[in-house]
């Protein structure tokens, strides 16, 4: 056997154990399985995995566990179930083929989330999806949770999906959005899965004409992460892409974000930050595409670390692909350690050093907790920052 | 006792020796200006006091209310009363003003084995001190000294230390980019902080200031050594003949003076 095959053959067992589903369900998943089979596991020789090692997923054996995430904030109108049906005509639309972890989460299809919100729908509070995982009981688990969101033109609303879990296990996860002329989203991730567990994530978000659309990332749990964004942008349509990762010990954390301007007068704003300490590592690779339709694009990127120890590690790379010639585009990316000059002004007020670290730290992250718009949100985010400054691991 | 005994204090900075044996004693309740031409070491020897790491002491003692000031931590400085305000404030983006001032409060209030005060108490402590300073509310929300203008930096610094009450205050160029009237503002709050218990030492390059913060005493430093003392109308006579007047090269005058 082939070591790509000695790999995937493990995962064929569980593949074929699975529920029955619709037949166009089940041609999804043997396609994407095949997919899988075919690409295996990414290495490092890969360029969109060079800097993250995934051998121990591929050399784990994990057992496929069906998940059903906790969904609140759902009003009447709104139209939640598993994927099946019209879903047919929006899931997987964006390929599969490229990225053998959602052709994975796709060949394990079973139920997942389905949201539809009509035409013209606005939420007051989030809509918000809990994933939480326990890998302390039962055989090693995977789980593939899988979302789908129709928003029909002139929709408003907030999505805030979570991560949590116990233990060892690894969450497969892709969520898809569609979303209609002139929709006005806010998508929220909070992945704080346990420090033991591994988590892959990929989110496509299909955007149509003159959309208002944010997506923001939170990552803090994990041993080893990936998450990749990715929205394509139509006319006039503005993309926020915010994140924050916060990681040590030893953990990794590889945020992938693909900016696809497809047509004329989009706009995007992103601005990525991480705070590493310890021996933990961390990956920004922002991919900004503008296509030679898409003049007038208007685009910034920026990726800022603040890197608090000697032996961590950050790489960050822009990657932009401009076919267009009347565009604008920015971007910039720094890493730096905590400045001396505050810590002093800090200390000489009689703030003890490691309240003065851990103040600072906590300073060069509000700008992005500052953007989230959800209060409760906001609320929880300071207290998770807070405990995880908090932790010194050696 | 005096407050603070300054004996025979060196200090490099790199190779450079900046301060190259300082004597001062400073009891309680008395004002200290340290003048001098730029370079002589004035703001070295503010920063040295506060504990600055950049600054390597390599002779000399230096104690503060009996103790051995040169081997506390600078937050342990602050605990003990002392207070620096800085010539150049430093922003801190993505901390309040409050919030920062707050936990410097509380930082010594524990260290005094006093119970912290919260958000609400704060509030009510302050409230005196911001008209004494004239802080509006705003001001206390932003994020410390960042987007504030010169004098709102300064104006900040000083009110900084009518809330810490310090023991020591050490103003390092607090005049520095005023104009008059925020240069009476900010020496009406020194004014209305000086006190028997409380100390100062008013570091500046121009005597301008002292005619609003008056001195007890004047030590003019020059090339790391104090060179000459004396009580406020050594200031003056400064004024009338300039750095040059006492045999002391000044860059600035010999360009800026009219």
């Amino acid at each position: 056997m082939t070591p790509v095959a000695e790999q995937t053959g493990a995962w064929l067992e569980s593949f074929t154990r699975q529920h029955p589903a619709a037949p166009w369900i089940r041609q999804l998943r043997e396609e994407a399985f095949a997919r899988f089979t075919q690409m295996g596991f990414p290495t490092t020789h890969d360029e969109e995995w060079r800097f993250t090692n995934v051998a121990p997923i591929a050399r784990s054996r994990f057992q496929f566990r069906d998940i059903v995430g906790q969904v609140s904030g759902l009003p009447a109108n709104v139209q939640a179930g598993a994927i099946a049906g019209d879903a047919r005509q929006w899931l997987a639309k964006q390929a599969f083929d490229q990225n053998a972890f959602v052709a994975l989460n796709t060949a394990f299809l079973n139920g997942g989330l389905f949201l539809r919100i009509p035409r013209g729908t606005v939420v007051e509070g989030p809509i918000e999806v809990v994933y939480s995982v326990d890998g302390q009981v039962g055989n090693l688990p995977h789980v593939g949770p899988r979302m789908l969101v129709v928003a029909g033109a002139d929709t408003q609303f907030t999505l805030i999906e979570r991560y949590t879990g116990q233990g060892r296990y690894l969450t497969n996860a892709v969520t898809e959005i569609v979303a209609g002329e002139g929709a006005v989203i806010d998508h929220y991730k909070v992945q704080h899965e346990s420090g033991e567990a591994f988590h892959i994530g990929s989110l496509f978000a299909n955007l149509g004409r003159s959309v208002n659309f944010s997506a923001t990332s939170i990552a803090m749990g994990g041993a080893l992460v990936r998450n990749d964004v990715n929205v394509t942008l139509s006319e006039g349509t503005e993309a926020t892409l915010n994140g924050l990762y916060v990681v040590n010990g030893s953990q990794h954390v590889d945020n992938h974000t693909t900016i696809d301007h497809a047509k004329p007068h989009g706009t995007s704003h992103e601005l990525y930050k991480g705070i590493l300490d310890g021996k933990a590592g961390a990956v920004f690779n922002g991919r900004i595409m503008v296509r030679k339709d898409a003049q007038k694009t208007d685009s910034k990127q920026t990726n800022k670390n603040l890197v608090l120890s000697d032996e961590a590690v950050i790489n960050t790379k822009p990657e932009l692909q401009i076919f267009a010639d009347d565009v604008r585009c920015t971007h910039g990316a720094t890493i730096g350690q905590l400045d001396a000059e505050s810590m002093f002004y800090l200390q000489s007020r009689g703030i003890g050093k490691d309240d003065a670290r851990n103040l600072l730290t906590y300073a060069f992250a509000q700008d992005i907790v500052d953007r989230i718009k959800v209060q409760s949100l906001r609320d929880s985010l300071e207290r998770i920052l807070f405990e995880k400054l908090h932790e010194r691991p050696q | 006792m005096a407050l603070l005994e300054i004996k025979n204090l060196h200090a490099t900075v790199g190779e450079r020796e900046i301060l190259k044996g300082i004597d001062l004693t400073v009891d309680a309740g008395e004002v200290h200006a340290i003048m001098g031409p730029n370079g002589s070491g004035k703001s070295t020897l503010a920063q040295v006091l506060a504990g600055r790491e950049v600054y390597a002491v390599t002779e000399g003692q230096v104690t503060y209310s009996g103790k051995d000031l040169l081997g506390m931590k600078p937050e342990d400085r602050a605990r003990e009363g002392m207070f620096l305000a800085f010539q150049y404030p430093v922003e801190i983006p993505g901390i309040s003003n409050t919030y920062f001032l707050r936990a410097a409060l509380n930082a010594r209030r524990k260290y005094e084995g006093l119970p912290e005060v919260d958000a609400f108490d704060f509030l009510e402590l302050v409230r005196e001190k911001m008209k004494l300073l004239e802080m509006d509310q705003a001001l206390l929300n932003r994020p410390v000294n960042t987007g504030f203008s010169g004098g709102e930096k300064k104006r900040n610094e000083i009110f900084q230390m009518a809330v810490l009450e310090p023991k020591l205050a050490i103003l390092d160029e607090t005049d520095s980019g005023l104009d008059i009237d925020a240069l009476k503002l900010v020496a009406h709050g020194v004014n209305a902080l000086r006190g028997p218990e409380r100390s100062m030492i008013v570091v500046t390059h121009y005597q301008r200031l002292l005619d609003y913060i008056v001195p007890d005493y004047v030590h003019v430093l020059a090339d790391g050594r104090l060179v000459k003392s004396g009580g406020k109308e050594l200031a003056l006579q400064l004024e009338e003949t300039g750095y040059a007047g006492l045999g002391i090269a000044d860059e600035e005058e010999a360009v800026g003076r009219v």
